[in-house]
């Protein structure tokens, strides 16, 4: 089967073309869908790309977490199907609680946009499946407020249970654990601050989010295309 | 009737609160000396009709709990003046 992605973007988002040409270039098909379909049909994997969803406006994914294409996000979430969300759309995840914790400022208040080092976690996700346990990954990230923040109960459990999936080696802005992505229990639903898109030829810097997306479109694979309306 | 609510969203304790602990080592540099505990959070405030103050209480504390404030990491104080 083919691996047929909803990139979904709201007013605001800006990686979106950028994630559409990251996974058509690893064999998958790609369509970007607005924000205001209440149903998604024909897909076996979704992405929140990167920006500023409906301006950040209160906290960054606040607002998006209404967005009727949430409630299809949610269903194929529950149902196993692959969702990935990148910087603005981690934060989109965490505010709709499909994932644990939250995004706060920077340390230090600043922008950060630079090249980073991060260490694979746990490899029992869709995004890491392909990769190896300590292996290094150079990605960039891009944020304000990437700052991941949970209690030490929350750390400890998520820690146990593996659904630490990246770790900033040098941890650049605060982030509790140095956690720079973390998926849901079951796998399927993982977020990151860094951009693996923005890795993907030697010539940008980094073709290190190869891997990590190859995983993604590969469980996708895994998967017959579906139809997926609000529960 | 007609209430006005007032939110002050304010980080949980025990959660690192970035902008307060930039404004605490920002002070002294402006001769400020003996600030501790910075906690910067944000005030919302709002017209609301409702039939009385309960009704307004309630509504105002579901807003905060699904949109206004994020209970992962803060918490929201709701006051309600009659106006």
């Amino acid at each position: 089967m083919s691996a047929r992605v909803a990139v979904v973007y709201f007013p605001g988002s800006n990686c979106e073309h950028d994630v559409a040409a990251a996974v058509k270039s690893l064999g998958a098909e790609a369509e970007i869908v607005w924000h205001t379909r209440s149903e998604l049909d024909g897909f076996n994997a979704v992405i929140i790309p990167g920006g500023f969803a409906h301006g950040d406006h209160i906290r960054p994914g606040a607002i998006a977490q209404f967005s009727p294409v949430m409630g299809p996000i949610a269903t194929a979430a529950a149902e196993g199907y692959p969702v990935l969300g990148i910087c603005n759309g981690f934060q989109v995840l965490v505010e709709t609680g499909l994932l644990p914790g939250a995004l706060m400022r920077n340390d230090g208040l600043r922008f950060l946009c630079e090249m980073v080092t991060c260490e694979v976690v746990s490899t029992s996700s869709v995004l890491t499946s392909g990769s190896t346990p300590g292996e290094k990954l150079a990605l960039p990230i891009n944020h304000y407020e990437g700052n991941y923040t949970c209690d030490q109960e929350t750390l400890a459990q998520l820690v146990k249970n593996g659904q630490v999936v990246l770790r900033y080696c040098d941890n650049p802005n605060g982030s509790t654990g140095s956690v720079a992505g973390v998926r849901n229990l079951a796998g399927n639903v993982v977020g990151l601050m860094p951009h693996p898109e923005r890795a993907m030829e030697a010539l940008l810097g980094s073709r290190d989010g190869r891997g990590l997306l190859a995983a993604f479109v590969g469980a996708a694979t895994q998967l017959a295309p579906a139809r997926f309306e609000a529960a | 009737m007609k209430f006005s609510v007032h939110v002050e969203v304010r980080g949980l304790p025990g959660i690192a609160d970035p902008e307060g602990r930039t404004i605490e080592r920002a002070l002294p540099a402006l001769g400020f000396s003996g600030v501790s505990s910075v906690r910067v959070g944000k005030v919302i405030a709002f017209d609301l009709e409702a039939t009385d103050e309960g009704a307004a209480r309630a509504a105002a504390e579901e807003m905060c709990a699904r949109l206004l404030s994020n209970p992962v990491i803060q918490r929201a104080e709701v006051s309600i003046h009659s106006s």
